[in-house]
């Protein structure tokens, strides 16, 4: 299994668990984060959401995070797979898995790989709510953009 | 010179395709690709300080050179997670 993955699949935590920790001798601790589909937004009801991304892009960013949180977390394992197309409310969207020697830094690069996520994987929330739809927008990805991966550390350290 | 555009979410939408063909005048850079994009479709043109670009699969600059060929994307703000 792929430690970086778009798909439009559901997606399996337990399964990703697995290929993280397989190994792991050394490891005391790992960490899970799954974001899920609310049935709120902004006031909005929503009904479901459909998840765009432009692939080969989404990968490579994917692939940037783990690589960006193993050099600030030396020894820190993480996998990351985002799922795509139409997700109804209560389904992953994301599901994150670091694993490491000491909880801290397990912690730590999950919260991490989520903020960056965030910041600079090219995928796009469509939202289907009651009386419309909207296309989400957050921020201007740039990978390259020191205070942004700053910020997300900060958040991670917190 | 031939280049693939690709646009996702918001800017598909706008200009109703995901991928269309331009033709530009070599040597040109993503900014060429997108001023000829948006001489055409000036509802673009809000989203030039608010948008990442890319040319094959890896992000860029509008200044980096464009070549025949090239895939050149244009990507809102992303809201994954």
């Amino acid at each position: 299994m792929a430690l970086a993955a778009i798909t439009p699949d559901p997606l399996d935590l337990q399964a990703l668990t697995r290929e993280i920790v397989d190994g792991a001798a050394g490891d005391g601790a790992v960490a899970a984060f799954t974001g899920l589909v609310r049935d709120r937004s902004q006031g909005r009801k929503v009904r479901f959401l459909e998840y765009e991304a432009y692939e080969p892009l989404a990968l490579r960013a994917l692939g940037r995070i783990i690589d960006e949180a193993s050099e600030t977390w030396p020894g820190v394992r993480v996998g990351l797979h985002h799922r795509i197309g139409r997700l109804e409310i209560g389904e992953a969207s994301i599901v994150i898995v670091a694993a490491s020697v000491h909880r801290a830094h397990a912690f730590a690069a999950c919260r991490y790989a989520i903020e960056r996520v965030k910041q600079i994987v090219p995928i796009w929330k469509h939202e289907y709510f009651e009386g419309g739809e909207v296309w989400l927008e957050g921020a201007a990805a740039d990978p390259d953009d020191e205070k942004a991966k700053l910020a997300a550390y900060r958040i991670a350290c917190a | 010179m031939r280049v693939t555009v690709k646009l996702f979410a918001r800017l598909r939408d706008m200009a109703g395709t995901g991928e269309l063909i331009r033709e530009v005048a070599a040597p040109a850079t993503v900014h060429t690709v997108w001023k000829s994009l948006t001489a055409e479709m000036p509802s673009l043109v809000k989203y030039e300080g608010a948008m990442s670009m890319a040319v094959n699969a890896e992000y860029a600059r509008m200044a980096a050179a464009v070549h025949d060929g090239d895939e050149v994307a244009f990507l809102p703000p992303v809201s994954g997670g």
